[in-house]
């Protein structure tokens, strides 16, 4: 039974995905209302001057919204050569994704450096919980873009700063998530650790830890969807290189396929890099 | 050690033993003027003193929040006792320690470990400097012990609760303790595997000559496994105050020791010494020390 709702699903969305397209088609396909055709009561002076105006009756006037086919285009361009680096302004899109990806990866990383070892101490200090958390509480709805004048003033660099940004986004989730994962681990298996005269490291890594796992992985897996969703708007400010950065780029050269491109793109990446955490979590998660 | 163990039992006044000199001497455990409060003025129990012999079998009934598991966690090391020693094999108790085996209430095993390993935890807990293959040796031979060599590769959650205990109990005999707290280990079990269970955790310990304490609510079940009985009383409000609860009766089971479950209500005295407990259970256990 699953199986077959698995193909029916697949159909469904493989239809959704064709009545998409196909209004896009047409949508895109119609010539813009008022261009329709040159109305018939117009004197040749009367043409003469919407001419001069730029408002051509006779033309057919593009509506500007590429079609699927120019679409289909720009996609294959871009896939066919995805690594060209044609100067500053111009480079190949696995170039521009290299860039955020390696953003991303560095702010997250320190992130995790951070606030797993953090998270821990606060999960297990109840006096360091109350302590940090008027500031965690502060700190956290701030928007990391917020940060961003205050980091660019500061650390003086566009591209580290743009980690900065990413570090700042990613830690909220996993400081709390792993305090949380490590404070609520049962108490009897605390109880076993001590009965058993298990030395601190060895609880932290072979009891706290793992009985905390799948909570920190959850934390973790929602900072990486935070930095995805962060690290776009982060480029297009600081601009230089990276994907966001690419999509600010196209709009101004008004080159809506492009645009379109890395808007695909951004999400095929942001759902490949929640697959990995869903992946890593479920090798974690254990059934009580 | 002994200059501090005299120092300490200057302090306890109510405790009726306080002023016997060489407080550790005689008897595998001892355990006296315990008490533990979590209201000031009103403790669960207080002048709880009982001792054990090496190779007992002591089960410790009562109704529920008269402090068996406050106890036992005591004995255990996990909780503080307000007031009263506990020593053993001529120590003092303080904390939790490799030389008592606990087996919790709800097994308490980790579920991201195989059965396996949970018991191999324990073991390299026990001897740190052991081989993998010495500790893996260890661990099964305890897991065959109580039946469960074929599921050694299984998590927690793919086994029955029955089985979930016996590994807990294989875990607490593998570190080979001086003694063996057992926290109503067969309470969520059906009976028929309870009284498997029991019958396999009696041959174990007739054969390792365990020092057994276990908690209990099943009266036939202290009468099969234990060799004396403590009764425990709820602490109740009297005309006089508060009575703290506290061991009322010590009861000597006179069963002969090759007991089964089978025969067990057929023994002469079986009758009599159930019938006191339930007797105890049913009209004393509440009445605020009128016994």
């Amino acid at each position: 039974m699953p199986a077959s709702q698995n193909l029916r699903a697949a159909l469904l969305s493989v239809l959704l995905l064709s009545v998409l397209l196909l209004t896009w088609q047409i949508a895109t396909d119609l010539p813009s209302g008022e261009a329709g055709g040159a109305p018939a009561a117009m004197t040749p002076e009367q043409l003469e001057y919407a001419k001069l105006m730029g408002k051509d009756p006779g033309a057919q006037k593009p509506s500007g919204f590429p079609t699927p086919a120019q679409m289909a285009e720009t996609v294959v361009k871009h896939l066919s050569d995805p690594f060209y680096d044609n100067g500053p302004n111009d480079k190949g899109i696995a170039i521009q994704l290299a860039h955020s990806l390696a953003r991303v990866a560095l702010g997250f990383l320190c992130a995790c450096a951070l606030a797993i070892p953090l998270g821990f101490a606060i999960g297990m200090s109840p006096l360091l919980y109350k302590a940090l958390d008027p500031f965690i509480q502060v700190l956290k709805p701030i928007s990391p873009l917020a940060w961003m004048p205050l980091a660019l003033y500061t650390i003086k660099d566009s591209t580290a700063s743009g980690v900065f940004v990413i570090f700042i986004c990613s830690v909220w989730p996993m400081l709390i998530n792993t305090a949380f994962g490590v404070a609520s681990v049962r108490r009897e298996w605390l109880n076993v650790a001590a009965t058993l005269e298990v030395r601190p490291l060895r609880r932290a890594f072979r009891v706290i830890l793992p009985a905390a796992a799948p909570t920190i992985l959850t934390g973790m897996r929602i900072s990486m969807g935070i930095a995805w969703l962060v690290i776009v708007a982060a480029e297009m400010l600081v601009g230089g290189t990276g994907i966001g950065y690419f999509v600010w780029n196209e709009w101004n050269n008004l080159s809506l396929t492009n645009v379109i491109f890395a808007i695909v793109v951004i999400g095929v990446v942001g759902m490949l890099l929640d697959l990995m955490f869903a992946r890593l979590q479920r090798w974690v998660t254990y059934v009580e | 050690m002994w200059s501090d163990v005299d120092q300490r039992t200057d302090r306890i006044v109510v405790s009726p033993v306080a002023d016997q000199a060489p407080v550790a001497s005689g008897g595998f455990l001892r355990v006296e003027g315990l008490a533990r409060g979590f209201t000031p003025g009103r403790p669960v129990f207080a002048g709880v003193d009982f001792t054990m012999d090496r190779g007992e079998f002591v089960c410790i009934i009562g109704h529920s929040g008269c402090g068996k598991t406050t106890v036992l966690n005591i004995l255990a090391g996990l909780d503080v006792a307000t007031e009263g020693l506990v020593f053993m094999d001529g120590r003092e108790v303080r904390g939790p320690g490799l030389e008592r085996g606990v087996v919790f209430q709800g097994h308490a095993l980790m579920p991201w470990l195989t059965v396996r390993r949970n018991v191999a935890f324990a073991v390299e807990s026990r001897w740190p400097h052991w081989s993998r293959a010495q500790v893996d040796e260890h661990s099964v031979r305890f897991l065959t012990m109580v039946g469960l060599a074929s599921a050694l590769d299984r998590k927690p959650a793919q086994l029955s609760g029955g089985m979930k205990q016996r590994v807990g109990i294989a875990r607490a005999f593998a570190i080979q303790p001086k003694m063996l707290l057992l926290d109503e280990p067969f309470g969520a079990l059906d009976a028929l595997t309870r009284g498997t269970i029991q019958g396999e955790l009696l041959q174990i310990v007739r054969e390792t000559r365990q020092t057994v304490f276990m908690i209990t609510h099943d009266v036939d079940e202290a009468i099969l496994l234990a060799d004396r009985i403590l009764l425990m009383r709820n602490g109740a409000d009297s005309p006089r105050g508060w009575v703290p609860g506290g061991i009322a009766e010590a009861l000597a089971n006179p069963l002969p020791r090759d007991r089964t479950r089978a025969d067990l209500h057929r023994l002469p005295g079986y009758d009599e010494l159930r019938n006191r407990i339930v007797d105890f259970l049913v009209h004393r256990a509440h009445s605020g020390g009128e016994h």
